[in-house]
């Protein structure tokens, strides 16, 4: 009977992966950290941010999620909410794929993008949502992030990029690849207009999403735990014929090897962006 | 030889088999051997005139097919080679230094992959490490500061998937490069003249204009990589290789590429002087169309390029 009952309970327990950054809405009373197994409560996880309390663990939060969380209350603007994709390659399948994941998300496109506070100091702020599409990269996404700095740079105002893609969107094709250099090239802009641009890299940030904006921030920022990197483990492990160590392309390998400015807690996120956007007031 | 050259090989066996008979026995096949040649034509036109994507992946890919190096070497004088990165390593999957093109001192940068097996594993098969890409974004910053336009010569696989180049940064120094790119004040051609393959293609292609040859392919993701990805089933990368339009002439009808370099038939290795002379005529004509602009209105011209590029819908 026992048996039985745990055997219920755990139906009811959300199982997240660990790696693949989708996060189906928690509309159950108990969920399982997939690092530690330990049973937690839906509601005091939210109320964490998604952190274990057991240990401390970052399992995914929806953008949505993330920006109430950092953004100070008040008057938040949602950003080019209209752009979506659409299917510029005809590829099979894609637009059936994309308005699932506008229903299951509730998002339009892989990234969230508004012009608020944090701690009292304005910001343009993109989250990307790995539950859309892996977050990843196609012709909408290219054009909310090089608005994103546009719309910074004439406001002159920093921005901040929440990533969590699995690359380019093969499905878009070279048109996909180019919005790397598209997003590049309105970075360089503000760049060159001396405003701030900072890069938190979340689960998973890899592939042409890695290897473009999220890397090239004045600060380098990412997650506890996050996966990032350029090629996938498996690609690298077939390659080179060796196994790989386990904490390789973790925040915490990225931050060893010079890649990072800090490796954060999420729930210092917003105290620490906050410190670093007084700092540069003014610019 | 690729497998879809096959029947014009066999015709051509055949006829050689009628000429040999012919000469030893003393009799007159010439009707037989120029219908067959006739059918030989046909054949070709028919075969090079129909070139499938997944095709053209396997002459952009094939080991004779001229490298940087050669239209380097065909294309401009006294070139001067310049190594390393100045930081860790001198990658010799890229290779850049100055030279003389059309009295004109430029910088010339380009993925090189090997000229046999022996030169593939030296050249890491053209799939540079970030110390390559670091090499040629100081090459071009050398020439931002000495007023010299830039040539790229893009052939690769991708950026190497490798445990030191995650190590070193591979990603940061690929969009380090898209960056610095978008902010040179000089023109940049790059020029796909065998395999562009994703980010490590990229990481020498943000250019003013985008030249391809007509069998070079530039893509996100490999064919067998989408097929495995996508399709679940690598056997799948023809249809993948369709699918992904990949061809110079996709690129083109997109708006991506500006100009579409003619090749010999059956590819660019089948006669590397006129490729090398076809290229030299439209490389000169848009490095002209770009000298007339000052060094702002470089950046700009690049960054109208790109800021373009893009189809979405916009509900509103």
């Amino acid at each position: 009977m026992l048996k039985d009952l745990f055997s219920k309970l755990n139906k009811k327990v959300n199982e997240t992966d660990r790696n693949d950054g989708t996060f189906e809405k928690n509309e159950s009373i108990m969920t399982k950290c997939p690092s530690c197994k330990k049973i937690l409560y839906s509601k005091d996880l939210y109320k964490r941010l998604n952190v274990c309390a057991n240990c401390s663990h970052h399992l995914p939060i929806s953008a949505q999620d993330r920006l109430e969380a950092l953004m100070d209350e008040g008057e938040v603007d949602l950003l080019f909410q209209d752009i979506t994709s659409a299917n510029p390659l005809n590829f099979p399948n894609y637009e059936a794929k994309i308005s699932k994941d506008k229903e299951k998300t509730g998002l339009n496109e892989a990234v969230l993008c508004a012009d608020g506070n944090i701690e009292g100091e304005r910001a343009v702020v993109a989250v990307m949502d790995a539950r859309f599409r892996m977050g990843s990269m196609g012709s909408a996404v290219g054009e909310i992030l090089a608005r994103a700095f546009g719309y910074a740079t004439e406001h002159r105002l920093p921005v901040i990029i929440f990533t969590a893609s699995g690359g380019a969107r093969m499905q878009e094709g070279i048109i996909s690849l180019m919005q790397m250099a598209k997003v590049s090239v309105a970075i360089e802009r503000h760049n060159n207009a001396g405003l701030l641009y900072i890069s938190y890299m979340t689960n998973p940030t890899t592939g042409g999403v890695s290897a473009s904006f999220a890397s090239v921030g004045d600060i380098n920022l990412a997650e506890k735990g996050a996966l990032i990197g350029f090629a996938g483990r498996r690609v690298i492990q077939e390659t080179i014929k060796e196994k790989l160590p386990d904490d390789f392309q973790t925040a915490e390998f990225l931050l060893k090897h010079g890649q990072l400015d800090e490796v954060l807690d999420r729930r210092d996120m917003k105290d620490y962006l906050g410190r670093i956007l007084k700092l540069h007031s003014g610019v | 030889m690729f497998d879809f050259e096959k029947p014009i090989y066999e015709l051509e066996e055949k006829i050689e088999e009628l000429e040999k008979y012919a000469a030893k026995n003393k009799v007159d096949l010439t009707k037989e051997v120029s219908f067959l040649e006739k059918k030989v034509n046909d054949k070709k036109n028919e075969i090079y005139d129909n070139l499938t994507p997944w095709q053209r992946v396997e002459i952009a890919r094939y080991i004779k097919r001229p490298t940087t190096y050669d239209y380097i070497e065909a294309l401009f004088e006294e070139f001067t080679e310049f190594y390393g990165d100045r930081v860790h390593n001198d990658d010799p999957a890229i290779v850049g230094g100055i030279a003389s093109y059309k009295g004109r001192p430029v910088t010339v940068i380009g993925h090189q992959r090997g000229r046999d097996t022996k030169g593939n594993i030296h050249r890491n098969f053209g799939m540079a490490h970030p110390d390559g890409y670091r090499k040629a974004l100081r090459l071009m910053k050398q020439a931002d500061k000495f007023n010299r336009p830039i040539i790229c010569f893009i052939d690769t696989k991708g950026a190497y998937p490798g445990k030191a180049a995650e190590e070193r940064g591979q990603s940061e120094s690929i969009a380090r490069n898209l960056v610095e790119m978008a902010g040179l004040h000089v023109p940049v051609i790059s020029v796909v003249i065998g395999e562009g393959g994703s980010g490590g293609a990229l990481g020498l292609g943000v250019c003013n204009r985008l030249i391809m040859l007509e069998n070079a392919t530039y893509s996100v993701i490999s064919p067998e990589g989408a097929a495995s990805i996508l399709f679940k089933d690598a056997s799948l990368k023809e249809i993948a290789a369709e699918s992904l339009k990949i061809t110079a002439a996709d690129l083109k009808s997109f708006g991506i590429a500006d100009a579409v370099i003619e090749e010999p038939q059956g590819g660019a290795h089948n006669d590397r002087d006129q490729v090398f002379e076809n290229l030299d005529g439209i490389l000169r004509e848009h490095l002209e169309g770009l000298l007339v602009l000052d060094r702002e209105e470089m950046v700009a011209d690049r960054y109208d390029k790109y800021v373009n590029i893009g189809i979405y819908d916009e509900q509103l």
